[in-house]
């Protein structure tokens, strides 16, 4: 894992000094509101509907023991007891008061975290593959360029007043677990002639105009990652729309300009950024590499896992994936129990989990783009030892994937921008599928809620994605179907008039049905929906 | 008021342009004109235009009607970027919490429309001993303070 040294330090120190004082002159009275808002945007504070809610950084998702811990004592401190783990890898906490924010950011600086940049028309948290490190198809490890991509975005002069928010995810696998080409940048690490390289994938999104990210250069060496990417937010810099809020996004740039146009101007500026020097050397690269060093793993440790406890064994096949070092295993936490809040655990968990890792996974922890939490290296004789302590503690649903592992965002209940309640739907759809043996009979099924049409909630790469609306003053919930987040990206298909909130659970319960009528063969839900198309969806949900 | 960014206060300013300064002109002006030293920069002009003409320009004006409008941070880089060494000022909506990132871009004068208190724009300026990346103020990024 990285190490801050004495600058990245500096860094988050100064940056909590800088907010202390910002505080204080709001607090006083000496800025205004609107002259408060982006300073404390760029710290994570968002003024929500009942309190302010503060967003920390877990950039690439990569947490230590003592981190997690740190995360559970806010949560005890300021909080009401929890935090809730979101889309984009952080962690959110709903009940913060304005004065305490100062001291929290002061915790976190502690132990090498903070809230930059994790909201602010600038660049946001970098995000990643939550297996990086550990999983069996990956070619490299993609959080070093992470790491770099952070340490660039930090307090960028040009781009903190950007357009819009800007979002760049790095992955190294084929497999695509960080929904990549839904970033305003996507950057996928590829091999060429045995050299590594970054493949750019610019101006995918989601929100009202969902935009899935085309290629604009297949191969950018190490050497020149960060220039290209400067170019790229240059172009963006310049001429994103600043005139319409809902048309800011970089999407929106490229969508009008077409990629061709928009890669000519970014290669034209890259030519004159490459000039800069701005790029480090690698050596600054393999001094962060070196940090990411894959733990010592004994490749000999015993393979076979004891599946004689059912429940435990159930939970394996579901939960547990394969580590690319023989013995061992990733173990996923999903934080997605029938009745509770998607992406929400409390600080006695966040805590255990902390223990878990620190004894069992090399100190080590993820953030997933799911919402759930990743142990990545397990030994698989510990597997059983894990188990019953998360399954005392209501961490073990044995869901990962299935219909009940599901993406919300926190709706109507805390967000001052949502139209409709995304939690009771999630909830409701859980009980409605609460039976184990059904959920696994349908398979692998990524179901998505969000609350309003800004897409926190990824509801069009949800395989069924659900968007709450305001239809006459009383929640309306749409359906689509068809999306995807992964290597097969796709959005999402509206399927026709909307549904009130037990509407739309049967809705579902009518277009799982008809999945299982209509399969073949090993066919995901998504396949046979790409196969048959919407009509007999339509026909199975509207008669 | 006019800052530079060593803290030393210059004539107020008047309107756009300080006592005793050459007024500034508009891009479109200033390219039909060729006499004239002085220019101002809106937000959606491109500076690339005053490029061939840096050598006999000694004041660059960059407009922020609004601060959360950012073009302004990379016409400044590019202006820097291409040589130009004259007075790169801002003016504007220009809060004491944006100038340590325009002072990055390469702006070395301020012309906020609200006054700024000095204490604060000192602080603003202290704040970062070190960068991660380099810009257009020569600060010594902290990679190459990693490495040597």
């Amino acid at each position: 894992m990285y190490k801050y040294d004495q600058y990245d330090q500096q860094m988050v120190d100064a940056r909590v000094a800088e907010f202390s004082d910002q505080v204080k002159r709001r607090l006083a009275g000496e800025i205004t509101e609107d002259q408060f808002k982006p300073l404390r945007l760029m710290n994570g504070l968002y003024l929500q509907l009942h309190a302010y809610m503060l967003r920390v950084a877990v950039p690439y998702g990569t947490l230590d023991s003592r981190q997690m811990r740190m995360l559970a004592h806010i949560a005890r401190k300021y909080d009401r007891d929890y935090g809730h783990f979101t889309t984009r890898q952080n962690i959110q906490y709903n009940w913060i008061k304005l004065e305490d924010a100062p001291a929290i950011l002061a915790d976190l600086a502690s132990v090498e975290m903070h809230a930059i940049q994790t909201s602010g028309n600038c660049i946001r948290n970098i995000s990643s593959d939550q297996w990086a490190g550990a999983a069996a198809d990956e070619i490299t490890d993609p959080r070093p360029w992470a790491e770099l991509l952070r340490q660039w975005s930090s307090f960028h002069p040009e781009f903190s007043y950007l357009p819009r928010k800007f979002k760049i995810a790095v992955i190294a696998a084929e497999e695509d677990r960080a929904a990549m080409r839904l970033h305003d940048i996507g950057i996928q690490i590829v091999e060429k002639d045995g050299v590594h390289g970054a493949a750019f994938y610019v101006g995918g999104g989601m929100g009202r105009t969902p935009m899935i990210a085309p290629l604009i250069k297949d191969f950018v060496p190490l050497e020149d990652m960060l220039s290209y990417a400067e170019a790229c937010l240059r172009v963006y810099n310049r001429y994103g729309r600043r005139d319409n809020i809902y048309k800011a996004r970089i999407k929106i740039l490229i969508h009008e300009l077409g990629a061709d146009e928009y890669r000519r101007q970014v290669e034209e500026e890259f030519a004159h950024v490459k000039s800069l020097g701005i790029d480090p050397p690698k050596a600054e690269f393999d001094r962060i590499a070196a940090q990411f060093a894959p733990p010592a793993l004994d490749a000999s440790a015993p393979d076979e896992i004891d599946r004689s406890d059912p429940d435990f064994a159930v939970w394996v096949d579901q939960n547990v994936a394969a580590h690319k070092v023989p013995g061992h295993a990733i173990v996923n936490i999903s934080l997605k129990p029938v009745g509770g809040i998607p992406g929400d655990a409390s600080s006695a968990q966040i805590d255990l989990m902390a223990d878990l890792a620190e004894a069992y996974s090399h100190d080590e922890l993820r953030v997933t783009h799911a919402q759930n939490i990743v142990l990545p290296h397990v030994r698989k004789a510990d597997l059983y030892a894990i188990w019953q302590k998360l399954d005392a503690a209501g961490l073990a649903t044995p869901n990962l994937d299935l219909i009940s592992d599901i993406i919300a965002c926190p709706g109507l209940d805390y967000c001052s921008l949502a139209n409709a309640r995304s939690i009771p739907v999630a909830q409701k759809i859980a009980a409605r599928f609460s039976d184990l043996g059904r959920q696994k009979e349908l398979g692998e099924l990524k179901l998505k809620i969000s609350g309003c049409i800004n897409a926190c909630g990824h509801h069009h790469a949800g395989h069924i994605g659900i968007l709450g609306v305001d239809r006459k003053g009383t929640e309306n919930y749409q359906l689509l179907l068809g999306g995807s987040g992964a290597e097969d990206v796709s959005l999402g298909t509206i399927t026709g008039p909307g549904f009130d909130e037990d509407g739309i659970v049967d809705a579902i319960e009518r277009v799982t049905d008809k999945y299982l009528a209509e399969r073949s063969e090993g066919e995901r839900f998504v396949d046979t929906f790409r196969r048959v198309g919407m009509a007999p969806f339509k026909e199975a949900i509207y008669g | 008021m006019v800052e530079r960014a060593d803290n030393q206060s210059l004539p107020q300013a008047e309107g756009w342009h300080t006592d005793g300064e050459e007024p500034c002109v508009t891009l479109d002006a200033f390219l039909s004109q060729s006499n004239a030293t002085a220019v101002r920069l809106e937000p959606d002009e491109d500076a690339r235009a005053l490029i061939p003409h840096l050598d006999r320009l000694t004041l660059i004006e960059v407009a922020f009607p609004k601060f959360r409008d950012g073009r302004g941070y990379s016409s400044a880089r590019i202006l820097r970027e291409a040589g130009y060494a004259g007075e790169l000022r801002a003016q504007g909506d220009v809060l004491v919490d944006q100038i340590a990132y325009m002072k990055r871009c390469g702006f070395d004068s301020f012309a906020p429309e609200k006054p700024l208190n000095n204490a604060d724009v000192e602080a603003a300026l202290s704040r970062w001993p070190e960068h991660y990346q380099g810009a257009a103020d020569g600060a010594v990024p902290i990679w190459k303070l990693r490495h040597g």
